[in-house]
């Protein structure tokens, strides 16, 4: 394995198993800076980060993405600008910047 | 005018099938949502990534270099549109969302290779963060060179629950345990159908022997019970074959009970679906070259029956034969025999699989009516019974019209099969009598933008 610039991989649900040496991709998730990678889709950098990639609309609780695939569409998100995504088949960009909750009543 | 011959799906029932028809000499186009060829199976990683492939594909690692360079070389005959979904299709025209732009295409032949995705029965607790279809969990390791998990559970039945638990360990991942619904017993009388491809049989066992070498717990003949967890999942519960209730600490379970086809766009276009029992799912009615009941229509690989990469890839080269056949072209007879023997023997060793990963229909019928069934909507799988027992719902589309089971954005592509399985036992009748849950354009959820142009007729025509 390369050198790897070590990026924490935090607390987060996913474990980055290897390509560690690839430019840090700065994103903002609910306001707070989140270093990604470069390759990394929004769904990776939302659990490298966290367990949570939305709330659900129903009331039963957060989640976190199910296929991977684009076929389950548990895992679109807003991003800050307004648009909705899919967060396993959208590469982040540097500045994105995606809400795992609903803006509070009043806000967008 | 030549004909306008469209491929939907650039994984490898698709790349061969464009590959062979632009190898005599006729132009394609090749829609596919993903950035470069392969499909799921044979994914891509992103620019930037350095695993080679025989990290990345293990011992089909050769297949997959030469299905991704199948393309090259050909840029003049094969139109290969990527990040392009084909979100609708009425009468001879596709609709398309490339990367946020509308698009429509018309074509006179079309050959659907649209892939599968992972089949799950739902359990306690399967909403929480951490909870991931199985071939999900293979993807995160392929694509992004992650595990879904510091300890993964892999709980199902499906040949790809040693094969990914297996990969994860060798990539480093912690692995917590293996937990298959399908009895040892059924393992073993699987076995001569099985060996009909021995080479795919010694495979797989080798991974089930290299686990419990590594001291990974297999259990067979097991009842997934439920997930644990408050914000994320913290454990698996499960009952042994033996009956005794065991606890796997986890922080992710990865899930899967086998693939389903992904058919919305022969759906819409009207072909005629039949039930397939031995894969226990409805499948494109097709002849053994993929034509569909649809004229001018054609379906291949795992989109049009599951039987994987290999088939899929035979399926493809066969649908493109009996396209160039169609049109009056010469095909060459002895290489259509060749197919058909080789699929024939793959369809036996399916046979196996079938049994050696039995889907277990049981699981679905006896949930408790509090469970979550459909995740886009939260629909309970009591209140699928009670559409049934209550309104009187006979089959699995009135069931959704009265409880929304199957009506949000995935369209039924998850919840679909516990569904029907749920239906059926309501009605006390067997599965089929249940129904084929019938899709709707979007297949997929479009950008308000899109549609708007698609509404407009503001798409170029091609």
């Amino acid at each position: 394995m390369s050198m790897a610039v070590t990026v924490p991989s935090g607390g987060g649900q996913l474990r980055r198993l290897g390509e560690r040496d690839r430019p840090v991709v700065t994103i903002t998730i609910d306001g707070a800076e989140h270093e990604a990678l470069a390759g990394d889709t929004l769904l990776t950098a939302l659990l490298t980060a966290g367990h949570r990639v939305r709330e659900s609309e129903f009331g039963d609780g957060p989640r976190a993405g199910f296929c991977w695939m684009a076929a389950c569409q548990d895992c679109w998100v807003w991003l800050a600008d307004g648009r909705r995504v899919r967060a396993c088949s959208t590469p982040v960009e540097p500045g994105l910047s995606v809400l795992t909750r609903p803006a509070a009543p009043g806000d967008a | 005018m030549p004909e306008r011959i469209i491929i939907v799906g650039a994984g490898p029932a698709g790349t061969r099938a464009a590959r062979i028809l632009a190898e005599a000499g006729l132009a394609t186009v090749l829609l596919d949502e993903a950035a470069g060829n392969g499909g799921q199976i044979y994914r891509r990683q992103p620019p930037g990534f350095r695993r080679p492939y025989a990290a990345l594909y293990g011992t089909e690692a050769g297949k997959a270099e030469r299905l991704h360079a199948a393309l090259d070389g050909f840029g003049g005959l094969i139109d290969h549109r990527t990040d392009t979904l084909v979100w609708s299709l009425d009468g001879r025209r596709l609709m398309l969302n490339t990367a946020g732009r509308a698009d429509s295409l018309d074509f006179d032949r079309l050959i659907l290779a649209t892939g599968a995705m992972d089949r799950v029965i739902p359990l306690p607790g399967w909403t929480l963060p951490g909870v991931f279809a199985l071939g999900g969990a293979q993807v995160a390791l392929k694509h992004q060179a992650c595990a879904v998990g510091a300890k993964t559970c892999f709980v199902g039945s499906s040949p790809l629950l040693p094969y990914v638990a297996y990969q994860y360990a060798r990539a480093g991942a912690g692995v917590a345990g293996v937990v298959d619904t399908t009895p040892r017993s059924a393992k073993l009388g699987a076995l001569p159908d099985l060996l009909a491809v021995p080479g795919v049989t010694a495979r797989g066992l080798t991974y089930m022997a290299w686990l419990a070498r590594h001291g990974i717990r297999y259990w067979h003949g097991a009842t997934p019970l439920r997930v644990e967890g408050g914000e994320h999942v913290t454990a698996l519960v499960f009952r042994t074959a033996g009956g005794a209730e065991r606890r796997i600490d986890c922080d992710a379970v990865a899930l899967g009970y086998g693939l389903k086809c992904e058919h919305q766009l022969a759906d819409l276009a009207g072909c005629a679906f039949r039930f397939d029992s031995p894969t226990r799912q409805w499948v494109v009615a097709q002849d053994d070259a993929g034509r569909t009941s649809v004229d001018g229509l054609y379906v291949a690989g795992d989109g049009a029956l599951i039987r994987g990469a290999d088939a899929a890839e035979l399926a493809g080269e066969r649908a493109a034969l009996a396209l160039l056949a169609d049109l009056g072209r010469p095909v060459d007879a002895a290489r259509v025999a060749q197919i058909g023997r080789h699929l024939a023997r793959i369809d036996r060793q399916r046979r196996g699989m079938d049994k050696a990963f039995a889907y277990p229909n049981h699981l679905a019928q006896s949930l408790a009516d509090d469970v979550i069934l459909c995740r886009c909507e939260a629909v309970t799988v009591g209140e699928v019974r009670r559409a049934v027992t209550e309104q009187g719902a006979d089959d699995i589309n009135r069931a959704k019209a009265f409880c929304r089971v199957g009506m949000g954005r995935c369209q039924g592509r998850v919840c679909g099969p516990a569904a029907a399985d749920v239906v059926a036992a309501a009605l006390g009748r067997p599965i089929e009598a249940a129904g084929r849950l019938r899709g709707q354009a979007p297949v997929k959820p479009v950008p308000v933008a899109v549609l708007a142009q698609a509404e407009l007729g503001e798409t170029q025509s091609a």
